[in-house]
Protein backbone atom coordinates (compact mmCIF):
# COMPACT_ATOMS: atom_id res chain seq x y z
CA UNK A 1 0.00 0.00 0.00
CA UNK A 2 1.25 3.46 -0.78
CA UNK A 3 1.29 5.92 2.09
CA UNK A 4 0.57 9.62 1.80
CA UNK A 5 3.53 11.96 2.20
CA UNK A 6 2.03 13.30 5.41
CA UNK A 7 1.78 9.84 6.97
CA UNK A 8 5.40 9.14 6.04
CA UNK A 9 6.49 12.52 7.39
CA UNK A 10 4.83 11.93 10.78
CA UNK A 11 6.06 8.33 10.86
CA UNK A 12 9.65 9.35 10.22
CA UNK A 13 9.55 12.41 12.46
CA UNK A 14 6.86 11.77 15.05
CA UNK A 15 6.01 14.78 17.22
CA UNK A 16 5.71 14.70 20.98
CA UNK A 17 6.85 11.14 21.63
CA UNK A 18 7.21 10.31 25.29
CA UNK A 19 5.47 10.02 28.62
CA UNK A 20 4.43 12.17 31.54
CA UNK A 21 4.18 10.92 35.10
CA UNK A 22 0.75 9.28 35.26
CA UNK A 23 0.37 10.23 38.92
CA UNK A 24 0.86 13.94 38.28
CA UNK A 25 -2.32 15.90 39.14
CA UNK A 26 -1.97 18.00 35.97
CA UNK A 27 -1.78 14.93 33.71
CA UNK A 28 -4.56 12.96 32.03
CA UNK A 29 -3.78 9.60 30.42
CA UNK A 30 -5.70 7.77 27.74
CA UNK A 31 -4.81 4.18 26.79
CA UNK A 32 -6.93 2.73 23.99
CA UNK A 33 -6.85 -0.19 21.56
CA UNK A 34 -5.63 -3.74 22.14
CA UNK A 35 -2.43 -5.62 21.27
CA UNK A 36 -4.49 -8.43 19.73
CA UNK A 37 -5.98 -5.92 17.27
CA UNK A 38 -2.57 -4.64 16.28
CA UNK A 39 -2.82 -1.15 17.71
CA UNK A 40 -2.53 0.47 21.12
CA UNK A 41 -2.28 4.21 21.68
CA UNK A 42 -1.26 5.99 24.83
CA UNK A 43 -1.96 9.72 24.73
CA UNK A 44 -1.27 12.05 27.66
CA UNK A 45 -2.20 15.67 28.22
CA UNK A 46 -0.86 18.23 30.68
CA UNK A 47 -3.54 20.71 31.71
CA UNK A 48 -3.33 24.14 33.34
CA UNK A 49 -6.43 26.30 33.95
CA UNK A 50 -8.50 24.18 31.57
CA UNK A 51 -5.97 24.50 28.73
CA UNK A 52 -3.84 21.68 27.33
CA UNK A 53 -0.30 23.03 27.67
CA UNK A 54 1.50 19.91 26.50
CA UNK A 55 0.77 16.48 25.06
CA UNK A 56 2.72 13.27 24.54
CA UNK A 57 2.05 9.90 22.92
CA UNK A 58 3.35 6.40 22.38
CA UNK A 59 1.79 4.08 19.84
CA UNK A 60 2.05 0.41 18.94
CA UNK A 61 0.53 0.15 15.51
CA UNK A 62 0.95 0.66 11.82
CA UNK A 63 2.41 3.79 10.26
CA UNK A 64 -1.00 5.40 9.95
CA UNK A 65 -1.73 4.78 13.63
CA UNK A 66 1.58 6.37 14.60
CA UNK A 67 0.91 9.34 12.31
CA UNK A 68 -2.67 9.76 13.60
CA UNK A 69 -1.56 9.94 17.21
CA UNK A 70 1.39 12.17 16.41
CA UNK A 71 -0.94 14.59 14.61
CA UNK A 72 -3.48 14.40 17.45
CA UNK A 73 -0.91 15.61 19.99
CA UNK A 74 -0.03 18.52 17.70
CA UNK A 75 -3.67 19.46 17.24
CA UNK A 76 -4.67 19.54 20.88
CA UNK A 77 -1.77 21.56 22.25
CA UNK A 78 -3.09 24.98 23.24
CA UNK A 79 -6.73 23.90 23.10
CA UNK A 80 -9.13 24.01 26.01
CA UNK A 81 -10.44 20.66 27.20
CA UNK A 82 -13.79 21.48 25.59
CA UNK A 83 -12.21 22.27 22.24
CA UNK A 84 -10.10 19.11 22.30
CA UNK A 85 -13.14 16.99 23.13
CA UNK A 86 -14.76 18.31 19.95
CA UNK A 87 -12.05 16.94 17.64
CA UNK A 88 -13.46 14.45 15.17
CA UNK A 89 -11.60 11.60 13.52
CA UNK A 90 -12.58 12.94 10.10
CA UNK A 91 -10.26 15.92 10.65
CA UNK A 92 -7.36 13.48 11.07
CA UNK A 93 -8.46 11.47 8.03
CA UNK A 94 -8.46 14.63 5.94
CA UNK A 95 -5.20 16.02 7.21
CA UNK A 96 -3.32 12.72 6.68
CA UNK A 97 -5.15 11.60 3.55
CA UNK A 98 -5.94 8.23 5.11
CA UNK A 99 -7.42 5.55 2.84
CA UNK A 100 -10.65 3.79 3.94
CA UNK A 101 -8.82 0.78 5.46
CA UNK A 102 -6.94 3.12 7.80
CA UNK A 103 -9.89 5.11 9.14
CA UNK A 104 -9.91 3.01 12.30
CA UNK A 105 -6.51 4.57 13.13
CA UNK A 106 -8.08 8.04 13.22
CA UNK A 107 -10.99 6.74 15.32
CA UNK A 108 -8.51 5.35 17.79
CA UNK A 109 -6.72 8.72 17.98
CA UNK A 110 -10.05 10.47 18.69
CA UNK A 111 -10.79 7.88 21.38
CA UNK A 112 -7.34 8.44 22.89
CA UNK A 113 -7.92 12.20 23.19
CA UNK A 114 -11.32 11.63 24.85
CA UNK A 115 -9.89 9.00 27.19
CA UNK A 116 -7.10 11.35 28.29
CA UNK A 117 -9.60 14.17 28.96
CA UNK A 118 -11.87 11.79 30.91
CA UNK A 119 -8.95 10.61 33.01
CA UNK A 120 -7.97 14.19 33.81
CA UNK A 121 -11.56 15.11 34.72
CA UNK A 122 -11.92 12.05 36.94
CA UNK A 123 -8.82 13.07 38.86
CA UNK A 124 -10.31 16.51 39.48
CA UNK A 125 -13.88 15.54 40.31
CA UNK A 126 -12.81 14.18 43.66
CA UNK B 1 25.17 -3.44 -3.14
CA UNK B 2 21.98 -2.38 -4.90
CA UNK B 3 18.84 -1.17 -3.13
CA UNK B 4 16.08 -2.20 -2.74
CA UNK B 5 16.97 -5.70 -1.59
CA UNK B 6 14.60 -8.54 -2.45
CA UNK B 7 14.28 -10.89 0.51
CA UNK B 8 10.76 -12.17 -0.13
CA UNK B 9 11.60 -15.31 -2.09
CA UNK B 10 8.56 -17.23 -0.78
CA UNK B 11 6.26 -14.86 -2.66
CA UNK B 12 8.11 -15.32 -5.93
CA UNK B 13 11.64 -15.54 -7.30
CA UNK B 14 13.40 -13.76 -10.14
CA UNK B 15 13.86 -15.90 -13.25
CA UNK B 16 17.38 -17.31 -13.42
CA UNK B 17 19.23 -15.93 -16.46
CA UNK B 18 20.06 -19.51 -17.55
CA UNK B 19 16.31 -20.21 -17.60
CA UNK B 20 15.57 -17.08 -19.63
CA UNK B 21 18.23 -18.06 -22.19
CA UNK B 22 16.69 -21.52 -22.55
CA UNK B 23 13.16 -20.26 -23.03
CA UNK B 24 13.64 -17.34 -25.44
CA UNK B 25 13.89 -19.30 -28.73
CA UNK B 26 10.48 -20.82 -28.00
CA UNK B 27 8.84 -17.43 -28.42
CA UNK B 28 10.27 -16.83 -31.89
CA UNK B 29 11.85 -19.45 -34.14
CA UNK B 30 10.50 -22.46 -32.18
CA UNK B 31 6.98 -21.16 -31.67
CA UNK B 32 5.04 -24.28 -32.72
CA UNK B 33 1.99 -25.76 -31.02
CA UNK B 34 3.01 -28.93 -29.18
CA UNK B 35 -0.27 -30.50 -30.27
CA UNK B 36 0.45 -30.06 -34.00
CA UNK B 37 1.25 -33.59 -35.13
CA UNK B 38 1.88 -33.06 -38.82
CA UNK B 39 4.82 -30.66 -39.16
CA UNK B 40 8.23 -29.96 -37.77
CA UNK B 41 7.14 -26.87 -35.82
CA UNK B 42 4.81 -29.00 -33.75
CA UNK B 43 7.34 -31.80 -33.35
CA UNK B 44 10.00 -29.39 -32.11
CA UNK B 45 7.62 -27.94 -29.56
CA UNK B 46 6.45 -31.36 -28.46
CA UNK B 47 9.99 -32.62 -27.99
CA UNK B 48 10.82 -29.57 -25.86
CA UNK B 49 7.71 -30.13 -23.72
CA UNK B 50 8.56 -33.82 -23.24
CA UNK B 51 12.07 -32.87 -22.20
CA UNK B 52 10.63 -30.45 -19.63
CA UNK B 53 8.28 -33.14 -18.32
CA UNK B 54 11.26 -35.40 -17.72
CA UNK B 55 13.22 -32.63 -15.99
CA UNK B 56 10.31 -31.84 -13.65
CA UNK B 57 9.47 -35.47 -12.95
CA UNK B 58 13.13 -36.15 -12.09
CA UNK B 59 13.00 -33.48 -9.38
CA UNK B 60 10.40 -35.49 -7.47
CA UNK B 61 11.33 -39.05 -8.46
CA UNK B 62 8.33 -39.48 -10.76
CA UNK B 63 7.83 -40.42 -14.38
CA UNK B 64 7.62 -37.85 -17.20
CA UNK B 65 4.25 -39.23 -18.33
CA UNK B 66 2.77 -38.37 -14.95
CA UNK B 67 3.20 -34.60 -15.28
CA UNK B 68 0.09 -32.53 -16.07
CA UNK B 69 0.89 -28.90 -16.89
CA UNK B 70 -1.34 -26.20 -15.42
CA UNK B 71 -1.37 -22.41 -15.17
CA UNK B 72 0.19 -22.56 -11.71
CA UNK B 73 0.02 -24.30 -8.38
CA UNK B 74 -3.32 -22.73 -7.45
CA UNK B 75 -4.84 -24.54 -10.39
CA UNK B 76 -2.90 -27.72 -9.50
CA UNK B 77 -4.27 -27.65 -5.94
CA UNK B 78 -7.82 -27.05 -7.20
CA UNK B 79 -7.46 -29.86 -9.72
CA UNK B 80 -6.08 -32.31 -7.16
CA UNK B 81 -8.80 -31.78 -4.56
CA UNK B 82 -11.81 -31.19 -6.77
CA UNK B 83 -10.66 -33.67 -9.41
CA UNK B 84 -10.25 -36.50 -6.90
CA UNK B 85 -13.43 -35.62 -5.02
CA UNK B 86 -15.46 -35.58 -8.21
CA UNK B 87 -14.04 -38.78 -9.66
CA UNK B 88 -14.17 -40.89 -6.50
CA UNK B 89 -17.29 -39.47 -4.84
CA UNK B 90 -19.02 -42.85 -4.93
CA UNK B 91 -16.24 -44.39 -2.86
CA UNK B 92 -16.19 -41.89 -0.03
CA UNK B 93 -16.90 -38.36 1.14
CA UNK B 94 -14.07 -37.45 3.48
CA UNK B 95 -10.94 -35.34 2.93
CA UNK B 96 -8.23 -34.53 5.49
CA UNK B 97 -6.03 -31.45 5.37
CA UNK B 98 -4.29 -28.99 7.72
CA UNK B 99 -5.29 -25.53 8.99
CA UNK B 100 -1.98 -24.01 7.85
CA UNK B 101 -2.24 -25.07 4.21
CA UNK B 102 -2.21 -22.54 1.38
CA UNK B 103 -5.54 -20.86 0.62
CA UNK B 104 -5.73 -22.75 -2.69
CA UNK B 105 -6.11 -25.95 -0.64
CA UNK B 106 -8.24 -24.51 2.16
CA UNK B 107 -10.68 -22.73 -0.11
CA UNK B 108 -10.98 -25.72 -2.45
CA UNK B 109 -11.68 -27.88 0.61
CA UNK B 110 -14.28 -25.41 1.86
CA UNK B 111 -16.03 -25.42 -1.47
CA UNK B 112 -16.19 -29.22 -1.36
CA UNK B 113 -17.51 -28.94 2.18
CA UNK B 114 -20.36 -26.76 0.96
CA UNK B 115 -21.08 -29.39 -1.68
CA UNK B 116 -21.49 -32.05 1.00
CA UNK B 117 -18.01 -33.47 1.54
CA UNK B 118 -16.76 -33.91 5.06
CA UNK B 119 -13.46 -32.12 5.65
CA UNK B 120 -11.13 -32.52 8.61
CA UNK B 121 -8.79 -29.57 9.17
CA UNK B 122 -5.96 -30.75 11.40
CA UNK B 123 -4.36 -28.32 13.82
CA UNK B 124 -0.55 -28.53 13.74
CA UNK B 125 1.70 -28.50 16.80
CA UNK B 126 3.11 -25.20 18.08
CA UNK B 127 6.08 -25.44 15.72
CA UNK B 128 3.82 -26.10 12.72
CA UNK B 129 4.53 -29.82 12.35
CA UNK B 130 1.81 -32.40 11.79
CA UNK B 131 2.41 -35.83 13.30
CA UNK B 132 1.84 -39.06 11.35
CA UNK B 133 -0.28 -40.35 14.25
CA UNK B 134 -2.49 -37.28 14.09
CA UNK B 135 -3.03 -37.77 10.36
CA UNK B 136 -3.65 -41.50 10.66
CA UNK B 137 -6.20 -40.90 13.40
CA UNK B 138 -8.21 -38.68 11.06
CA UNK B 139 -8.18 -41.22 8.21
CA UNK B 140 -11.16 -43.57 8.02
CA UNK B 141 -12.74 -46.00 5.54
CA UNK B 142 -14.47 -43.10 3.72
CA UNK B 143 -11.36 -40.92 3.41
CA UNK B 144 -10.66 -40.24 -0.26
CA UNK B 145 -7.70 -37.93 0.11
CA UNK B 146 -5.21 -36.46 2.55
CA UNK B 147 -3.48 -33.22 1.56
CA UNK B 148 -0.42 -32.05 3.52
CA UNK B 149 1.99 -29.45 2.18
CA UNK B 150 5.69 -30.23 1.99
CA UNK B 151 6.85 -26.85 3.29
CA UNK B 152 4.86 -23.94 4.61
CA UNK B 153 5.03 -20.61 2.80
CA UNK B 154 5.03 -18.50 5.98
CA UNK B 155 6.99 -20.38 8.62
CA UNK B 156 8.97 -22.70 6.35
CA UNK B 157 8.18 -25.82 8.38
CA UNK B 158 9.03 -28.97 6.42
CA UNK B 159 6.67 -31.87 7.11
CA UNK B 160 7.84 -35.46 7.44
CA UNK B 161 5.93 -36.67 4.39
CA UNK B 162 7.60 -40.07 4.43
CA UNK B 163 6.24 -40.88 7.88
CA UNK B 164 2.88 -39.27 7.11
CA UNK B 165 2.53 -41.20 3.82
CA UNK B 166 3.31 -44.48 5.55
CA UNK B 167 0.80 -43.75 8.30
CA UNK B 168 -1.97 -42.93 5.82
CA UNK B 169 -1.48 -46.07 3.73
CA UNK B 170 -1.24 -48.26 6.83
CA UNK B 171 -4.61 -46.98 7.98
CA UNK B 172 -6.36 -47.03 4.60
CA UNK B 173 -4.40 -48.18 1.52
CA UNK B 174 -7.08 -46.69 -0.76
CA UNK B 175 -6.76 -43.16 0.59
CA UNK B 176 -4.85 -40.94 -1.83
CA UNK B 177 -2.04 -38.69 -0.62
CA UNK B 178 -1.56 -35.23 -2.12
CA UNK B 179 1.07 -32.65 -1.30
CA UNK B 180 1.28 -28.99 -2.23
CA UNK B 181 5.06 -29.02 -2.71
CA UNK B 182 5.30 -25.49 -4.08
CA UNK B 183 7.63 -24.09 -1.41
CA UNK B 184 9.64 -27.25 -0.84
CA UNK B 185 10.25 -28.50 -4.37
CA UNK B 186 13.75 -27.70 -5.54
CA UNK B 187 14.77 -26.84 -1.99
CA UNK B 188 14.43 -30.12 -0.09
CA UNK B 189 14.53 -33.59 -1.64
CA UNK B 190 11.20 -35.16 -2.62
CA UNK B 191 10.66 -38.76 -3.59
CA UNK B 192 7.12 -39.69 -4.53
CA UNK B 193 7.85 -43.39 -4.01
CA UNK B 194 9.44 -43.09 -0.60
CA UNK B 195 6.72 -40.65 0.51
CA UNK B 196 3.91 -42.79 -0.98
CA UNK B 197 2.49 -39.75 -2.74
CA UNK B 198 -0.28 -39.94 -5.34
CA UNK B 199 -0.50 -36.29 -6.39
CA UNK B 200 1.94 -33.38 -6.10
CA UNK B 201 1.41 -29.69 -6.91
CA UNK B 202 4.38 -27.74 -8.27
CA UNK B 203 5.00 -24.15 -9.29
CA UNK B 204 7.62 -22.71 -11.61
CA UNK B 205 7.97 -19.19 -10.24
CA UNK B 206 9.02 -20.31 -6.75
CA UNK B 207 12.06 -22.07 -8.23
CA UNK B 208 13.49 -19.29 -10.42
CA UNK B 209 11.24 -20.04 -13.37
CA UNK B 210 8.57 -17.78 -14.89
CA UNK B 211 5.09 -17.10 -13.50
CA UNK B 212 2.05 -18.58 -15.20
CA UNK B 213 2.99 -22.25 -15.25
CA UNK B 214 2.75 -25.10 -12.78
CA UNK B 215 2.19 -28.81 -12.76
CA UNK B 216 0.23 -31.52 -11.06
CA UNK B 217 2.02 -34.84 -10.85
CA UNK B 218 -0.56 -37.64 -10.96
CA UNK B 219 0.54 -41.22 -10.23
CA UNK B 220 0.06 -43.78 -13.00
CA UNK B 221 1.03 -46.97 -11.14
CA UNK B 222 -1.39 -47.69 -9.61
CA UNK B 223 -3.39 -45.28 -11.71
CA UNK B 224 -4.92 -42.27 -9.97
CA UNK B 225 -7.92 -40.74 -11.74
CA UNK B 226 -9.19 -37.18 -11.60
CA UNK B 227 -12.04 -35.38 -13.28
CA UNK B 228 -10.78 -32.33 -15.21
CA UNK B 229 -11.75 -28.80 -14.26
CA UNK B 230 -11.22 -27.57 -17.82
CA UNK B 231 -12.66 -29.40 -20.80
CA UNK B 232 -11.58 -28.98 -24.40
CA UNK B 233 -9.12 -30.58 -26.79
CA UNK B 234 -8.15 -33.37 -24.42
CA UNK B 235 -4.58 -32.19 -23.80
CA UNK B 236 -2.60 -33.63 -20.89
CA UNK B 237 -4.35 -37.00 -21.18
CA UNK B 238 -7.71 -35.32 -20.77
CA UNK B 239 -6.90 -33.97 -17.32
CA UNK B 240 -6.24 -30.40 -18.45
CA UNK B 241 -7.24 -29.15 -21.86
CA UNK B 242 -5.74 -26.05 -23.43
CA UNK B 243 -2.78 -25.34 -25.71
CA UNK B 244 0.44 -25.84 -23.79
CA UNK B 245 2.45 -22.70 -22.94
CA UNK B 246 5.59 -24.09 -24.55
CA UNK B 247 8.09 -21.32 -23.64
CA UNK B 248 6.92 -21.33 -20.01
CA UNK B 249 7.02 -25.12 -19.82
CA UNK B 250 10.53 -25.25 -21.31
CA UNK B 251 11.62 -22.67 -18.75
CA UNK B 252 9.95 -24.54 -15.88
CA UNK B 253 11.81 -27.69 -16.94
CA UNK B 254 15.16 -25.92 -17.03
CA UNK B 255 14.46 -24.30 -13.64
CA UNK B 256 13.69 -27.73 -12.16
CA UNK B 257 16.86 -29.18 -13.66
CA UNK B 258 19.01 -26.42 -12.15
CA UNK B 259 17.25 -26.73 -8.79
CA UNK B 260 17.92 -30.46 -8.67
CA UNK B 261 21.57 -30.14 -9.69
CA UNK B 262 22.34 -27.35 -7.23
CA UNK B 263 20.01 -28.21 -4.34
CA UNK B 264 22.55 -29.50 -1.84
CA UNK B 265 25.04 -26.69 -2.36
CA UNK B 266 22.40 -23.96 -2.51
CA UNK B 267 20.62 -25.20 0.57
CA UNK B 268 23.83 -25.12 2.60
CA UNK B 269 24.61 -21.61 1.39
CA UNK B 270 21.11 -20.30 2.18
CA UNK B 271 21.18 -21.90 5.59
CA UNK B 272 24.44 -20.15 6.40
CA UNK B 273 22.92 -16.81 5.34
CA UNK B 274 19.72 -17.48 7.28
CA UNK B 275 21.61 -18.43 10.43
CA UNK B 276 23.79 -15.34 10.07
CA UNK B 277 20.65 -13.19 9.86
CA UNK B 278 19.05 -14.91 12.86
CA UNK B 279 22.18 -14.77 15.01
CA UNK B 280 22.87 -11.19 13.99
CA UNK B 281 19.40 -9.99 14.95
CA UNK B 282 19.10 -11.93 18.21
CA UNK B 283 22.59 -10.83 19.30
CA UNK B 284 21.39 -7.22 19.27
CA UNK B 285 17.70 -7.44 20.17
CA UNK B 286 15.84 -9.23 22.93
CA UNK B 287 12.18 -10.26 23.01
CA UNK B 288 12.46 -11.81 19.54
CA UNK B 289 10.45 -15.00 19.01
CA UNK B 290 10.80 -17.61 16.27
CA UNK B 291 7.62 -18.72 14.52
CA UNK B 292 7.92 -22.33 13.42
CA UNK B 293 10.75 -24.77 14.19
CA UNK B 294 13.89 -23.33 15.78
CA UNK B 295 16.30 -22.74 12.87
CA UNK B 296 19.38 -23.65 14.91
CA UNK B 297 18.00 -26.63 16.83
CA UNK B 298 15.86 -28.21 14.10
CA UNK B 299 17.26 -27.04 10.77
CA UNK B 300 16.00 -30.20 9.06
CA UNK B 301 12.41 -29.18 9.82
CA UNK B 302 12.75 -25.73 8.26
CA UNK B 303 13.42 -24.44 4.74
CA UNK B 304 16.98 -23.20 4.76
CA UNK B 305 16.10 -19.78 3.32
CA UNK B 306 13.20 -19.12 5.70
CA UNK B 307 13.19 -17.04 8.85
CA UNK B 308 9.92 -15.93 10.44
CA UNK B 309 10.28 -14.00 13.68
CA UNK B 310 8.15 -11.77 15.86
CA UNK B 311 9.56 -8.62 17.38
CA UNK B 312 7.44 -8.27 20.50
CA UNK B 313 5.88 -4.84 21.17
CA UNK B 314 6.44 -3.68 17.57
CA UNK B 315 3.68 -3.83 14.98
CA UNK B 316 4.70 -5.56 11.74
CA UNK B 317 3.47 -3.07 9.18
CA UNK B 318 5.16 -0.15 10.91
CA UNK B 319 8.37 -2.18 10.80
CA UNK B 320 7.90 -2.88 7.09
CA UNK B 321 7.62 0.87 6.60
CA UNK B 322 10.99 1.33 8.23
CA UNK B 323 12.46 -1.44 6.09
CA UNK B 324 11.39 0.28 2.90
CA UNK B 325 14.60 -0.65 1.10
CA UNK B 326 14.11 -4.33 1.92
CA UNK B 327 11.29 -6.40 0.46
CA UNK B 328 10.02 -8.74 3.20
CA UNK B 329 6.52 -9.55 4.40
CA UNK B 330 4.55 -9.56 7.64
CA UNK B 331 1.73 -11.56 9.20
CA UNK B 332 0.30 -8.31 10.51
CA UNK B 333 -3.38 -7.73 9.79
CA UNK B 334 -2.59 -4.33 8.36
CA UNK B 335 -0.74 -5.90 5.46
CA UNK B 336 -3.56 -8.23 4.46
CA UNK B 337 -6.70 -7.38 2.57
CA UNK B 338 -8.86 -9.10 5.19
CA UNK B 339 -7.48 -7.07 8.14
CA UNK B 340 -6.96 -10.40 9.95
CA UNK B 341 -3.49 -11.36 11.17
CA UNK B 342 -1.86 -14.42 9.64
CA UNK B 343 -4.09 -17.49 9.96
CA UNK B 344 -0.96 -19.65 9.92
CA UNK B 345 0.51 -18.01 13.00
CA UNK B 346 -2.87 -18.03 14.75
CA UNK B 347 -3.23 -21.76 14.09
CA UNK B 348 0.07 -22.24 15.94
CA UNK B 349 -1.44 -20.47 18.94
CA UNK B 350 1.17 -17.71 18.78
CA UNK B 351 -1.25 -15.11 20.13
CA UNK B 352 -2.61 -12.34 17.97
CA UNK B 353 -0.17 -9.79 19.32
CA UNK B 354 2.83 -11.84 18.16
CA UNK B 355 1.17 -12.52 14.80
CA UNK B 356 0.88 -8.74 14.35
CA UNK B 357 4.60 -8.41 15.13
CA UNK B 358 5.87 -11.03 12.70
CA UNK B 359 8.24 -10.56 9.79
CA UNK B 360 9.01 -13.22 7.18
CA UNK B 361 12.43 -13.19 5.55
CA UNK B 362 12.72 -15.35 2.43
CA UNK B 363 16.36 -15.68 1.45
CA UNK B 364 16.99 -16.88 -2.08
CA UNK B 365 19.55 -17.79 -4.73
CA UNK B 366 20.64 -14.23 -5.41
CA UNK B 367 20.96 -12.83 -1.88
CA UNK B 368 24.44 -12.04 -0.60
CA UNK B 369 26.17 -11.88 2.77
CA UNK B 370 26.53 -8.12 2.34
CA UNK B 371 22.74 -7.83 1.99
CA UNK B 372 22.22 -9.94 5.12
CA UNK B 373 24.49 -7.64 7.12
CA UNK B 374 22.68 -4.56 5.82
CA UNK B 375 19.34 -6.09 6.85
CA UNK B 376 20.60 -7.02 10.33
CA UNK B 377 21.69 -3.44 10.88
CA UNK B 378 18.51 -1.88 9.51
CA UNK B 379 16.18 -4.25 11.41
CA UNK B 380 18.04 -3.69 14.67
CA UNK B 381 17.89 0.09 14.39
CA UNK B 382 14.27 0.15 13.25
CA UNK B 383 12.99 -2.19 15.96
CA UNK B 384 14.83 -0.18 18.62
CA UNK B 385 13.33 3.07 17.33
CA UNK B 386 9.80 1.66 17.15
CA UNK B 387 10.10 0.19 20.64
CA UNK B 388 10.93 3.66 21.95
CA UNK B 389 7.60 4.66 20.39
CA UNK B 390 5.69 1.69 21.79
CA UNK B 391 3.54 1.98 24.94
CA UNK B 392 3.70 -1.82 25.25
CA UNK B 393 7.50 -1.78 25.32
CA UNK B 394 7.35 0.91 28.01
CA UNK B 395 4.99 -1.24 30.10
CA UNK B 396 7.24 -4.25 29.60
CA UNK B 397 10.25 -2.21 30.78
CA UNK B 398 8.23 -1.16 33.84
CA UNK B 399 7.56 -4.81 34.62
CA UNK B 400 3.88 -4.71 33.65
CA UNK B 401 2.52 -7.88 32.04
CA UNK B 402 0.53 -6.67 29.05
CA UNK B 403 -1.67 -9.75 29.28
CA UNK B 404 -2.85 -8.60 32.72
CA UNK B 405 -4.47 -5.44 31.32
CA UNK B 406 -8.16 -5.22 30.41
CA UNK B 407 -7.88 -4.14 26.78
CA UNK B 408 -10.82 -2.91 24.78
CA UNK B 409 -10.83 -4.71 21.43
CA UNK B 410 -12.11 -2.55 18.61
Amino acid sequence: MAYSDKVIEHYEHPRNVGSFDKGDEEVGTGLVGAPACGDVMKLQIKVKDGVITDAKFKTFGCGSAIASSSLATEMIKGMTLEQAAEIKNTQIVQELNLPPVKIHCSVLAEDAIKAAIDDYKKKHSR
Amino acid sequence: MKLPIFMDNHSTTPVDQRVVDTMLPYFTEKFGNAASRNHVFGWTAEAAVENARAQIAALIGGDAKEIVFTSGATESDNLALKGVASFYKKLGNHIVTVETEHKAILDSAKRLQREGFEITFLRPAKDGTVSPEQVAEAVGPKTLLVSVMLANNEIGVVQDLEAIGAAIKAKNPKTLFHSDAVQGAGKVPIDVERMKLDLVSLSSHKMYGPKGVGALWVRRKPRVRIDPLIDGGGHERGMRSGTLAVPLIVAFGRAAEIAKAEMAEESARLRALRDRLFRGITAKLNEVYVNGPDPLEHPERRLSGNLNISFAFVEGESLLMALKDVAVSSGSACTSASLEPSYVLRALGAGDDLAHSSIRFGIGRFNTEEEIDYVIDLVTKSVSRLRELSPLWEMHQDGIDINSIQWTPH
